[in-house]
């Protein structure tokens, strides 16, 4: 490993280590923040305990369909936009400012219509990860070196095959930001409705354990969110780069 | 420069979504979804309101503060972080890893540790905005092209001068890209805070819209804090694209 990644793991280990003796002398209260290795034990206590299974599986499961809707929906809407200019032009405002609207802003008025469960979250959470895929999708296909889909023309490829051969893999860097960009996006959506209002899931339990005063379930409940996060975002980012590798980048 | 062409496409963007409004309208009924023209009507009637008025100086004023230190502050830290190779190396993914996790989940850390109210508002706030603020003026900083520095260096300029008429020159498109991104997080982040565990803002008063179901209002709202956000932004973004084009025009930026 690098130096540089030496000491980024010295500098968080050293601000964990600095928090665990900040709480353990009472120099912060618990009824702020409890020592880490505090909030380790209560993630494995309730882990372990298995009411919470129910809760993970509604929040991953309201997730994986925003990911999949958002990815797919917004792959295709790109590609509809991109093969239309005129409609494109019409979009193109729309998208640069799609981004600056506080859409949680919109989150009571999507349970008014869907009624409070996990529907107002997966739209909730489509509806902000689907625009960010449109903008790769759409900056993958415009950045397509003009060369390569001549040589598509010289070898006489058809459509699908100039698609499958051609455009995806030398769009294939844009989309695959788009998708990370869609994952991360997908998770904040249905956690950050969750924990203003919902009946279930990870982040009402979080939100529900902040007004119980649970301190130890709060954190405990913080820290596998987090750390499921970053797991998941760390594979894609090493996915990413096995990508980039074998491209000779 | 500005022409009536250039306003056209907006222009049929904001009627298109009108028009879809209407059709989902007249699809959901009332209960689900109000008709544009009463929703306007009753934003109109509310903005001028006088109990309006201190949740909108509430969430104002939260949001102000946010930005400013998200503003400030990251590019402070940004340029301390981009001037400094190897403290920008190490917290390059850092920031990057913080920027993608759900920093709604660290709400009730914050609020435990600023109390309820604006302090906690302003602090979730500016942690939104702040990240990608510091990401852009950090890369801001390490890519500028090293000859203009050695130019300075050649005419004598002092570092003061140095850095006024050369760094800033330099770094402002990318800096500016960032704080309008570091603009609308800030604004997201601020709403969010302002809708978990809050008395007052326009955050406040959608939650309490839910509790009556009150279509009407949580849509006039919305819809106004969409009209602010996307206002501020499209003036923002054309100043970023004027700012970049003048770079670009510049034959001496070219590496």
């Amino acid at each position: 490993m690098s130096k540089v990644a030496w000491i980024r793991i010295a500098i968080v280990a050293g601000g964990i280590g600095l928090l665990e003796v900040a709480c353990r002398s009472g120099l912060v209260p618990p009824t702020m923040v409890i020592a880490p290795s505090l909030m380790v034990s209560a993630m494995a206590g309730l882990l372990a305990s298995g009411d919470l299974a129910p809760d993970i599986a509604q929040t991953f499961s309201s997730v994986g369909i925003a990911i999949v809707l958002s990815i797919v929906g917004g792959f295709t809407i790109g590609f509809g936009l991109h093969w239309f200019p005129p409609l494109r032009r019409a979009f193109d405002p729309f998208l640069a400012a799609y981004y600056a609207i506080p859409h949680f802003a919109f989150y009571p008025l999507l349970i008014v219509i869907f009624g409070l469960g996990s529907l107002p979250l997966i739209v909730l959470a489509t509806l902000f990860a689907m625009v960010a895929m449109i903008v790769a999708t759409l900056a993958g296909l415009d950045r397509i070196p003009r060369v390569l889909l001549k040589t598509a023309q010289v070898h006489r490829l058809s459509p699908f095959e100039e698609m499958w051969r051609i455009r995806l893999p030398a769009a294939g860097p844009h989309l695959f930001s788009g998708i990370k960009l869609a994952v991360a996006y997908s998770f904040i959506g249905v956690i950050a409705g969750e924990f203003i209002l919902s009946t279930m899931g990870v982040g009402h339990e979080i939100a529900y354990a902040y007004d119980n005063f649970d301190n130890p379930r709060m954190y405990g409940l913080i820290l596998f969110v987090l750390a499921v996060v970053t797991a998941f975002n760390m594979l894609v980012y090493a996915y990413e780069r096995h990508l980039a590798k074998r491209r000779g980048a | 420069m500005i022409s009536l062409r250039s306003f056209r496409d907006p222009i049929l963007v904001v009627l298109s979504l009108v028009a879809m409004w209407q059709v989902l309208h007249q699809l959901a009924g009332d209960s689900a979804l109000t008709a544009p023209a009463p929703t306007l009507a009753h934003l109109w009637q509310m903005v001028w309101q006088p109990r309006f008025l201190p949740h909108l100086r509430e969430t104002a004023l939260a949001f102000g503060q946010a930005l400013l230190i998200a503003c400030v502050g990251g590019v402070a830290i940004g340029v301390l972080l981009g001037g400094h190779r190897l403290s920008g190396e190490v917290a390059e993914p850092l920031l990057v890893g913080l920027y993608s996790i759900p920093k709604i989940t660290l709400y009730p850390v914050i609020l435990l540790l600023f109390g309820l109210g604006m302090p906690a508002k302003v602090a979730f706030g500016a942690l939104h905005g702040i990240i990608p603020v510091v990401l852009f003026t950090m890369n801001a900083v390490r890519n500028v092209n090293r000859t203009y520095l050695r130019a300075g260096r050649a005419m004598r300029l002092t570092p003061w001068q140095t850095g006024w008429f050369v760094l800033v020159p330099a770094t402002l498109p990318e800096i500016f890209s960032g704080l309008r991104i570091g603009f609308s997080l800030t604004l997201l982040g601020t709403m969010l805070g302002e809708l978990f565990a809050s008395q007052r803002g326009l955050g406040f008063l959608l939650m309490t819209a839910i509790d009556l179901h009150d279509v009407k209002t949580i849509l006039a709202i919305a819809i106004f804090i969409s009209i602010f956000a996307v206002t501020l932004n499209s003036v923002m973004l054309a100043v970023d694209r004027r700012l970049r084009r003048r770079t670009a025009h510049d034959p001496g930026s070219r590496p």
